[in-house]
């Protein structure tokens, strides 16, 4: 079914799901959407598995002409999105019709934004997703990000009778400054004590490298011990690799799968997915918590991010 | 620290949803002989709630599901199952021919790495060639294999700068690692020839054609076998160049 023709791209838009696992060791990425958790919510708002396709938007939001009747929900950063140039709400179904035109404004704080349709967008499952990994050219539409004149598909699925929103008090505000908990480890030996606690003291500004790959920080230098290359152990997104000019890397998705640095800590997973929102310039603060601590708030988030659907209210 | 080898594995916590089991912190055959070992035995004990593995030079990442196993609780099977390891030297690996064609157009450092070391191109190859290499992980990029160890004649640092570009099929040196570029991509590693094997294919489960505890050999063929199965490729006339 196809559902959207694109009629500007925007700046960088992208098929994504929660992501490939289980290929970490032949080198593949788990790619999937940068904030998994606002794709999920809006999935759910339109009844579809968490876990469904959508489209991930960064920056600046993509023009789309609609060529079907279809119900679609909007999450992400705050971004006023519109339709024939009505602004419409975040966070709860939209009905679209043929010929509308979805639009978006500039995001104010936050840099992603996720789009899903009822049933779910339409790409090849490739090693079990069909999530884009444009180095790789493979997964979502060609391997590529969205271009202008492509079509992208959705399945077909029954409408729904009912319209849903987020409550209010589930919807999460991004601002220009990220405060995230994380694990000491794996090489956290290889750090002088100052080191590590001017990781966890320190303001870190996100630089203009940040991309699905990663972010390179800026702020108060990380003092090693000694040495600072390790033999190259796996990687997560979510973990901070600080190279030897002691400014921590942030790895994420779409990062390579094995790296020589040593990882000072790993970010909580719901903080890895609220990370998905920094961009430039935007300000990152570790604090540190144990591994049970960390496990604590990764069940109440699981609880949380799986119950979704069955915390929608019915829109008016 | 700087120890080498670990006598047993160091159980380091890595976030909330992983575990790091360390064999060591150099690029040691023992080493990954562990890691692998070590890896599929936890295949084989089906542990519920492991979710992925992966072995790479010196470590083995196991990511888990929090809901179905607990930090702690993985910890104490995972040692379980290291304290059962036996140490058999006879692990049963595949063998992987690689064909490659080296210098020239395709191995633009084959003369700086011959000249570096006092050796004729012709002697670098057969060093190269004559020796098996084992697959210690793959990384960098989808179905890059980090191979070793190259013999310590032909052993050559890094470019000073990357290329920007390195051709897919491309088969390098980095100090004692070989390797062989699965698709295009920047790289630093001193390129001495090329392979039409293609390594990588996201359309295949799996996707890489090696996999870590692999063994690979390279098969010198000259320009003109190159291009002839280049060209069988290229018209679909053999495409048997993917074997699990």
């Amino acid at each position: 079914m196809k559902v959207f023709n694109v009629t500007k791209p925007g700046f960088f838009t992208t098929v994504q799901d929660l992501g490939r696992y289980g290929y970490l060791k032949y080198g593949v990425p788990i790619s999937g959407a940068m904030d998994a958790f606002s794709l999920a919510a809006a999935n759910v708002l339109v009844r579809n598995k968490p876990g469904d396709a959508g489209l991930e938007i960064t920056l600046i939001g993509p023009e789309l002409l609609v060529l079907t009747k279809v119900q679609v929900a909007i999450t992400g950063a705050a971004v006023s999105p519109k339709i024939d140039g009505q602004d419409v709400p975040m966070w709860q179904t939209l009905n679209l019709e043929e010929r509308d035109v979805v639009s978006f404004s500039r995001m104010e704080s936050g840099c992603r934004v996720y789009i899903t349709v009822r049933g779910g967008i339409e790409a090849p499952l490739v090693l079990g997703s069909r999530s884009t990994y444009v180095r790789g050219e493979f997964g979502g539409i060609n391997g590529r990000q969205l271009r202008t004149g492509d079509i992208v598909e959705g399945f077909e699925a029954e409408p729904l009778d009912a319209l849903y929103k987020m409550p209010e008090e589930l919807v999460p505000k991004f601002t220009h400054r990220f405060q995230v908990q994380a694990v000491l480890g794996p090489q956290a030996d290889m750090f002088t004590e100052e080191g590590i606690d001017t990781f966890f003291s320190s303001e870190y500004r996100v630089t203009p490298e940040a991309d699905r790959m990663g972010y390179r920080l800026e702020g108060p230098l990380i003092e090693h011990k000694g040495k600072a290359d390790i033999v190259s152990d796996a990687l997560l997104h979510g973990s901070v690799q600080v190279p030897k000019n002691g400014k921590p890397i942030v790895i994420m998705r779409d990062a390579q799968t094995t790296g020589g640095y040593p990882k000072i800590a790993v970010i909580v997973t719901p903080d890895v997915s609220l990370l998905g929102q920094a961009k430039p310039n935007d300000v990152i603060e570790f604090s540190e918590v144990t591994v049970s601590q960390a496990q604590e708030r990764l069940r109440e988030y699981s609880r949380l991010f799986n119950g979704l659907n069955r915390m929608l209210v019915k829109a008016v | 620290m700087g120890t080498g080898k670990y006598t047993s594995g160091r159980y380091l916590p890595f976030g909330d949803s992983a575990l790091l089991v360390e064999f060591g912190d150099t690029i040691d055959l023992d080493v990954n002989r562990k890691v692998i070992a070590l890896s599929k035995a936890i295949l084989k004990a089906r542990i519920q709630g492991v979710e992925e593995l992966v072995p790479t030079y010196r470590s083995l990442l196991i990511r888990y599901d929090l809901a179905k196993i607990g930090y702690k609780q993985l910890v104490l099977r995972v040692k379980d199952i290291e304290s059962e390891l036996k140490e058999s030297k006879l692990e049963a690996v595949r063998r992987i021919v690689v064909p490659v064609v080296y210098g020239g157009q395709y191995g633009p450092d084959l003369s700086y790495v011959a000249q570096f070391h006092g050796l004729t191109e012709e002697q670098v190859i057969q060093i190269h060639s004559g020796r098996e290499y084992r697959v210690y992980m793959l990384g960098f990029v989808a179905g890059f294999p980090y191979l070793g160890e190259v013999a310590d004649e032909i052993a050559t640092a890094r470019l000073e700068t990357p290329r920007l570009k390195v051709a897919a099929g491309s088969v390098g040196i980095a100090e004692k690692q070989t390797g062989i570029y699965p698709c295009e991509a920047p790289g630093g590693w001193q390129i001495i020839g090329r392979t039409h094997l293609r390594l990588f294919n996201p359309q295949m489960d799996p996707p890489a054609l090696l996999k870590p505890g692999d063994s690979v050999e390279f098969q010198q063929v000259s320009e003109k076998e190159y291009k002839k199965i280049e060209e069988a490729i290229l018209n679909g006339t053999s495409g048997a160049f993917w074997k699990e």
